[in-house]
């Protein structure tokens, strides 16, 4: 073949996938740019171009704010409990431990399930009066507590959810990582008399350092993405207390229809992404995964 | 964790000990998880009035899962979530494997920037995009159609990524060969390369089939029938509606709902878990 039927049969290859690619994902992603900066359209008042007016209303709005803290401190308690839980998990499953087939089975089960089936359970696990939380603290004379229905505990409540649902996902890839470990670096360490601990500090924690990244990156990457279980337990509430970022673009844009307004708090969603982007391009990157 | 820290690698006495105490705490550990699925199975398959009563002697009875079944077009929704699963793999796999063996084989201008492409929708996910992508539904007037479900996500980074790494795997000297053999690049894309990538493909088709399964936020936003909705949007209309909330048939629609996938996993157990590391490995 010659090298330019060489390009266009390559390009004609990629064509269908880029096509879709751009469709629905690099137009969406400029095309909500250009919205944001307009007015939604109502009835007699078609969407006018309003300059930065959006942006300043959404500095304005206590509720976004309140959503972009949430979802930092729903980051905050989900991603490094999950991903210790996670190598913990793995470590288990992974050693000589009785019964570690069904373990395995145990820890990783929630992970298939949708989000939005397993919240409809934990809905009712955590029901005041009835579900099996009060029934077991009531039992140990504590008093009845409206878990989703407070402020203080709405939110905690939604990160046990997630840190159950994810941990037995990320589980996997250390369990992946860890058998690619040649186990006569722990014969070797166990001649030299190294404790257990020190050889996992030294030596395991190290060499799943890229696992470590990449189940991170994931981690935060659905901290923002995951709002199924806010739709389930609380709709956002009680008083905002659960609203975190993509459940508030939902609302904004599928329940109040201001589709610009939704389009301004999208571009934020998008920046923090585009960080993540980055600090994996600055993280990952160097070690030449792509290639 | 200082528990662990007195641990030998050799066995002792003491290490002995620590061993035992770490096994006890991972099946605490694996009850916790299984704890409220094992909590909705009670409910489901009791009456309503035992349903936080655990008891030996309650009654097993199927009747909720015939009330849930009978309380919402179910059978439905199962054949919508089907059919997207189906249509999603399907122009995943063409779409996918076209794209990959490109990026994997062939020189050409523009190679980098187009991974680049690609590799963005990996962080810019269709997920997040649904306020746009509900306006081109409805510009292209397919709005509440499964396809519309689906659309967004059949060019996928992530698959075009998995399976450009498993084409350069392949040596080259196989290409050659079909080359020589007179094969055309997609015959040898065909006769070489897809079936060197089944275990890729495997792998794929599980970790899709569980997402699209599951998914819920963007086919909640854009399907309003039941002619469309997935079992997961049909599942929370279902619920959420006043059913008079009776945990009991809400529990057992819950199972009903992730029965299929639920059992499918029970039975390939190995190869989920081993598909969902394969493709968690770069």
């Amino acid at each position: 073949m010659t090298r330019t039927r060489e390009w266009i049969y390559a390009w004609l290859l990629l064509l269908p996938a880029m096509s879709l690619l751009a469709l629905f994902t690099h137009y969406p992603a400029i095309a909500n740019l250009w919205h944001s900066f307009h007015s939604t359209a109502r009835a007699n008042h078609p969407s006018v171009f309003v300059g930065l007016d959006n942006y300043r209303s959404m500095v304005e709005d206590p509720i976004f704010w309140q959503a972009l803290k949430n979802n930092l401190w729903y980051a905050v308690g989900t991603i490094p409990l999950s991903i210790a839980l996670a190598l913990l998990m793995a470590i288990w499953v992974n050693n000589r431990i009785p019964g570690r087939g069904i373990l395995r089975l145990a820890y990783f089960t929630p992970t298939i399930l949708p989000m939005i089936a397993v919240a409809n359970i934990w809905l009712f696990f955590y029901t005041p009066q009835y579900g099996l939380l009060e029934q077991f603290l009531g039992s140990l004379g504590f008093a009845s507590h409206n878990w989703l229905g407070t402020r203080s505990t709405a939110l905690p409540a939604l990160m046990v959810v997630a840190i159950w649902k994810e941990a037995g996902f990320f589980m996997i890839f250390y369990l992946a990582a860890l058998q690619s470990i040649s186990p006569q670096l722990a014969e070797a360490a166990a001649i030299e008399g190294a404790s257990r601990a020190y050889f996992f500090r030294r030596v395991t924690f190290p060499l799943l350092m890229p696992t470590t990244l990449f189940v991170l990156i994931n981690a935060v990457i659905n901290a923002f993405r995951m709002v199924d279980h806010v739709v389930v337990m609380t709709r956002g509430g009680p008083d905002n207390a659960t609203e975190l970022l993509l459940y508030y673009i939902y609302e904004v844009g599928f329940r109040f229809w201001d589709s610009s307004y939704a389009a301004a708090l999208t571009m934020v969603l998008l920046a923090i992404l585009a960080v993540v982007a980055l600090l994996q391009f600055a993280f990952l990157e160097r070690r030449t995964h792509y290639q | 964790m200082t528990a662990r820290t007195a641990a030998r690698v050799g066995p002792g006495a003491r290490g002995v000990g620590l061993r035992s105490l770490e096994t006890a705490a991972a099946w605490l550990l694996g009850i916790l998880w299984v704890l409220p699925l094992l909590y909705a199975f009670w409910t489901a398959f009791h009456p309503s009035e035992y349903s936080t009563n655990f008891t030996l002697a309650a009654p097993w009875t199927l009747a909720n899962f015939v009330k849930a079944w009978h309380a919402a077009p179910f059978a439905r929704y199962f054949v919508n979530t089907v059919t997207l699963v189906t249509m999603v793999l399907a122009a995943q796999l063409v779409l996918v494997t076209l794209a990959a063996y490109a990026f994997a084989r062939f020189d050409f201008p523009g190679r980098n920037l187009a991974f680049a492409l690609v590799l963005m929708q990996l962080m810019v996910m269709p997920d997040v995009l649904i306020v746009e992508n509900y306006r081109t539904m409805t510009a292209l007037g397919i709005k509440d159609t499964i396809l519309s479900i689906g659309l967004p996500y059949m060019a996928s980074a992530f698959g075009i990524f998995l399976l450009r790494q498993t084409f350069k795997t392949v040596p080259r000297e196989l290409d050659e060969a079909a080359r020589v053999e007179g094969c055309s690049p997609l015959q040898t894309l065909w006769k070489v390369y897809v079936p060197l990538a089944r275990p890729t493909y495997l792998a794929y088709a599980l970790v899709s089939v569980s997402y699209h399964w599951n998914n819920f936020l963007w086919p909640l936003i854009i399907t309003n029938s039941v002619e469309s909705r997935p079992v997961t949007v049909g599942l929370q209309v279902f619920s959420s509606t006043d059913q008079g909330i009776d945990w009991s048939i809400i529990s057992a629609a819950t199972l009903l709902s992730t029965g299929p996938l639920l059992v499918a996993f029970l039975l390939f157990q190995r190869q989920f878990v081993q598909s969902f590391m394969r493709a968690g490995i770069r």
